[in-house]
This record gives structure tokens, C-alpha cells and sequence, in this order.
């Protein structure tokens, strides 16, 4: 009796742990179920570039498989990439970092976001994110036990996280400030001046600063500033980067974390039980990238540059206010003007003139009024969605 | 008074019309950020000058089914005195089946891309034209089998995107 009693407990129990009812569900499950059972989808809801990764990288994974290179690599990524990566951070950013011991190479920022995230929050700990943000960060340091602290942001002040609000959102109990510049979704660039007031609350406070600059090389008639370059942040800093964006390699998944040999050792203490190594494939065609992908990197900003003025100036004058995003491939124009909140229009865009974008609201509630449209579209396509829209916008409006 | 764009920014100008000669200067003017009057004014120099030499169209004509006959004709020439080799690469150039010529290293020195209707057309060509230039001491002709690439662009190069059409 009591043996039958124990089973039906143990059917009542839930299978899914407490702490993944925190984590939300994606918000675009619903528009990538009916965009798939559309046709004629003109879509600028991708967060990756159209273009493929530039043949001599993906040649030189190729001769890499062809040459038995399958197995295993040391847990903080082979040794050869990781030179060619201190070499370039130096070149770029004149930041030293030992390539030993301060660096380790990641399955794509994604994963480094998570190993950050792991190796530094204590449970209850709490980590200032900007809202609107990349959707990651939340449920990142929320399955590390910790607790999202959004600072809101919004077109007026060019979606930058103001060091003011960062101020405030300060407490005892906050371990980290996420920063995610050039940003996903809004395509804001920070202002070295606003970095350097963060930074200073990062010292006044003692926090760590994880900084995610994937979209590092893609900045139009702006700066990027690493925040690791300014004095005395290199050592507070998780920089994170990778090769997705910049070289459209985001297939290959290949990221990279920079930062003290006691974080990047605690990172790798996680990474070697859970990823073991990023792909070898991967790390050799990332090495190919390092040695001779700038040129490709500049054909590519000068392509999306173009793009990125069209699809602007077109929100704009379809009524859609759109601030002028100076890096990564994105556009995030304010839909207030239609009276829809940004779900219903992305869902009615696409209902009714089958272009797709991503509501605003999936990065967070200061992302509601506006829609993320990626403009790593080719230029014919871009101008016909412009055209759709317009369309749409008009009819809602007058309505 | 128009100024003239900075000088990667008219590198800019013409790399856009030459991947696609229809893009309109409104459109190059959104595009490069650079004021449509001094983007007219670019073009038409360069129009001028002869920077742009024309604006044509890249036609497969396999696709419709007209049979064109591509080949490369290596040709030797004896250089002439003063003038070298400009005065029969000049008129090489006259024929019209001669789409390319060009003066090389090497082996040879004239490499001809010759277009015809038949592979007879080809040989009249080569042997009856070329070869009896004065100075040409020798030709060789490769037919070419089939076309990849062309003035950078693949020819059966429509791939779909691969992309999946939505993500975060």
C-alpha cells in the first residue's frame, strides 16, 4: 500500500524544474509558425547576415577536415587562435591580454553570455540590464540564480543606457552592469562619455561590467568604444566577442570571452563540463577570418550602410519616427502612429502584407511601440517591404 | 557652388552603379549620405570623362535558348617599333567578334575573347582574320566548354536564402 501510495506522489511531481518556469518562452514561436506556412514572406525579422561566410573561410575549414582536423580542442580553444585573437585585440583595441590564461574561446557569445553569467552571480545577486535588450541576457542570469534589474531607455535619449538611471538602479545586492553595444534590437551605439560615467559607478560600487560587443565592427559614421580600453576597466570587464556578425560566420558558432585569468578560469571551469571545446571547424575557420577577413568585414559595413539609410529614411517618411541606429544591422521605428501595440502590428503586417518583423516587446517592456526590422536584406527587398509598409501604416492610421 | 564628394565616397558612387547601373541617384544619394545634386554632378563628369564608359545589361543568353559560341584565342605578335603592340591590338579590336582583348605576360601576348554564332564562325575567325594580320606570328583557340562566372557574377547563381526567416 504505502509502495503504490509513493508512486502516485512521485507522478504528481513536476517534471520541469522550478527555475525554468522563470524563463519565458521565445517571443516570436507564434510568427515563426505562420511565416512558415506562408509564401512570398519578404522577412526583416533575421538576426544574422545574408550574406555567406566569404569563401577563403570556408575554404579553409573545408582543407582543415580534408587535413583530419575532428577531434577535440584544449578546452579554452586552440592555441593558434588564440594568438591570432590577443593579436587582434591588440591591433584593435591596443588591449593586452595573455592569451593563455586571459582568453577563452566560446560557442558564440550566447554561450559566453552564459559562462559570464555562472562563473560571477551568487543567488539573489542582481545584474543591471538596459531595456530593450538582446532577449539572452534575461534568462541567462535568471537560470544563474540571479535577478534582471531593467534601466529603461528610449528613442529620445537614442536607447543609450544612461549612467543616471544606472545610478539608481544601483542596491546592495547588484553584482554586474550587462552592457550590449552596438545593440540588438534598437542598433544604438554608446558614447564614450557614457562609458566612462558607467564605469565609474563600476569602480564606486565595485561591479563587474559584462560587456557584449558582437556587433563591434559594424558601426556607420560612429565609434565603437570598448569599454575594456577605458582606464583601469580592463580588469572589471567580461568582454565578449565573436566572428557571427562581423565575418557572417553565425553557422559556425564561435565566440570568444576576454578578461582576468580568474574570471576567464572560472568561465573555463564551466565551459570544459557543459561545451568541452567550441566546434575545431569553427576555430580553424575563425583563425582564416583573424589572418585575412578585414577586407570582407569593410565590403560588408559599406553594404549594410547603404541599406541601413534606406530603410531609414523610408520608416521616416511612412510616418514610422525611426531614430538613426549607427551600428549593428537593425532599425527600430516607433508603430504608435497605427494604434497598434507592436505585436498586433507585426502580426497584421504579416497577416496582411506577408513582410515579417519582430515586435519590440520581445526585448522588454520599452521595446512595446516599436518593431526591430533587420536590414541585412538584400536592397530589392528592403524597398518592396518599404513599400508594403508604408502601405500598412497608412491604412492604420487613416483607420 | 557643387562640391565633389570625398574620394572614397565617389569610389562609393561608382561601386554601386557598377553592381547595378539602374540604381537612380535619389536612391545613390540615400544610399551614400551624400547630397543628390553632387551625386548628379559625379555621374555626369564621370559620364564625361569617360570613368563610366556605359551601362549595360548582363544577359544569359543560354537561358532563352540563343547558342553563342565562347572562346579564347592566344595570339602571338611581333611587336612593331615605336608603337609595340597598340597599333594590332587596335585592329583587333575593329572585329566585332572580338568581345575582349587584352595585352598579357607571358607565353603569348594577345589574349582575344572571341563571341560567335558557330564554332565555324570561331575558326574563320581565327585563321582567316587574326592569323593574316601582318605582325601575328601565331594563334591558339579554346573553346570554351562552359561559363561559371562572369564579370563576377555566377551564372546559375539564383540560390534561395538559407536563412531560417525569423530569429532573435
Amino acid at each position: 500500500m504505502s509502495a503504490i501510495s509513493t508512486i502516485k506522489t512521485h507522478h504528481k511531481r513536476d517534471v520541469i524544474s522550478q527555475r525554468m518556469k522563470l524563463v519565458d518562452a521565445s517571443g516570436i514561436r507564434k510568427f515563426f509558425d505562420l511565416i512558415s506556412s506562408m509564401e512570398d514572406v519578404i522577412s526583416l525579422g533575421v538576426g544574422e547576415p545574408d550574406f555567406a561566410t566569404p569563401w577563403h573561410i570556408r575554404e579553409a575549414a573545408i582543407y582543415s577536415l580534408e587535413r583530419g582536423y575532428t577531434m577535440y580542442t584544449s578546452n579554452r580553444g586552440m592555441p593558434e587562435l588564440c594568438q591570432q585573437l590577443a593579436r587582434y585585440l591588440q591591433a584593435t583595441y591596443d588591449l593586452e591580454y595573455n592569451a593563455q590564461s586571459e582568453l577563452l574561446i566560446t560557442s558564440g557569445v550566447s554561450e559566453g553570455i552564459d559562462l559570464a553569467m555562472r562563473a560571477i552571480l551568487d543567488p539573489g545577486d542582481e545584474v543591471i540590464i538596459s531595456d530593450p535588450c538582446y532577449v539572452s541576457y534575461r534568462s541567462c542570469i535568471v537560470l544563474a540564480g540571479g535577478i534582471p534589474v531593467p534601466i529603461p531607455t528610449n528613442p529620445d535619449n537614442k536607447f543609450i543606457l544612461k549612467a543616471s538611471d544606472v545610478e539608481a538602479g544601483i542596491t546592495p545586492r547588484t553584482k554586474a552592469i550587462m552592457i550590449g553595444y552596438p545593440a540588438n534590437p534598437t542598433g544604438a551605439v554608446m558614447p564614450r562619455k557614457e562609458l566612462e560615467r558607467i564605469g565609474k559607478l563600476a569602480e564606486q560600487h565595485d561591479l563587474v561590467i559584462i560587456s557584449d560587443e558582437i556587433y563591434n565592427r559594424l558601426v556607420y559614421d560612429a565609434e565603437h568604444t570598448c569599454i575594456a580600453t577605458l582606464p583601469r576597466m580592463k580588469n572589471r570587464t567580461i568582454f565578449l566577442g565573436g566572428f557571427s556578425k562581423a565575418y557572417a560566420m553565425t553557422g559556425w558558432r564561435i565566440g570568444y570571452a576576454a578578461a582576468s585569468d580568474q574570471i576567464i578560469e572560472a568561465m573555463n571551469r564551466i565551459h570544459q563540463y557543459t561545451m568541452l571545446c567550441a566546434p575545431i571547424m569553427g576555430q580553424m575557420a575563425a583563425i582564416e577570418a583573424l589572418k585575412s577577413g578585414e577586407q570582407d568585414v569593410d565590403c560588408m559595413v559599406e553594404e549594410y550602410d547603404h541599406r541601413r539609410r534606406v530603410i531609414v529614411k523610408g520608416f521616416n517618411e511612412m510616418g514610422l519616427n525611426c531614430f538613426e541606429p549607427k551600428g549593428a544591422f537593425y532599425a527600430f521605428p516607433s508603430i504608435k502612429s497605427t494604434g497598434l501595440s507592436s505585436e498586433e502590428f507585426a502580426e497584421r503586417l504579416l497577416m496582411e502584407e506577408q513582410v515579417a518583423v519582430v515586435p519590440g516587446s520581445a526585448f522588454g517592456k520599452c521595446g512595446e511601440g516599436h518593431v526591430r526590422c533587420c536590414y541585412a536584406t538584400c536592397l530589392d527587398d528592403i524597398q518592396e517591404a518599404l513599400t508594403r509598409m508604408s502601405r500598412f501604416a497608412a491604412k492604420y492610421r487613416e483607420s | 557652388m557643387s562640391r565633389t564628394p570625398h574620394k572614397n565616397k565617389r569610389e562609393e558612387i561608382f561601386r554601386i552603379l557598377e553592381n547595378d547601373a539602374r540604381v537612380i541617384p535619389e536612391d545613390i544619394a540615400t544610399m551614400t549620405g551624400v547630397p543628390l545634386t553632387e551625386v548628379r554632378k559625379t555621374i555626369q563628369t564621370a559620364e564625361e570623362d569617360g570613368t563610366i564608359v556605359k551601362y549595360k545589361t548582363m544577359v544569359d543568353w543560354d537561358r532563352i535558348g540563343i547558342e553563342q559560341v565562347w572562346s579564347l584565342i592566344e595570339v602571338r605578335v611581333r611587336p612593331e617599333r615605336e608603337v609595340g603592340f597598340d597599333r594590332i591590338a587596335e585592329r583587333i579590336c575593329r572585329f566585332p567578334e572580338a568581345r575582349s582583348v587584352y595585352l598579357l605576360s607571358g607565353t603569348y601576348d594577345i589574349a582575344v575573347i572571341a563571341v560567335c554564332k558557330t564554332m565555324q564562325e570561331v575558326s574563320e575567325f581565327a585563321s582567316q582574320k587574326l592569323a593574316t594580320l601582318d605582325n601575328v606570328e601565331g594563334t591558339v583557340t579554346h573553346f570554351m566548354l562552359k561559363r561559371y562566372k562572369q564579370d563576377g557574377e555566377v551564372l546559375d547563381g539564383t540560390s534561395k536564402s538559407k536563412r531560417l526567416p525569423l530569429t532573435l
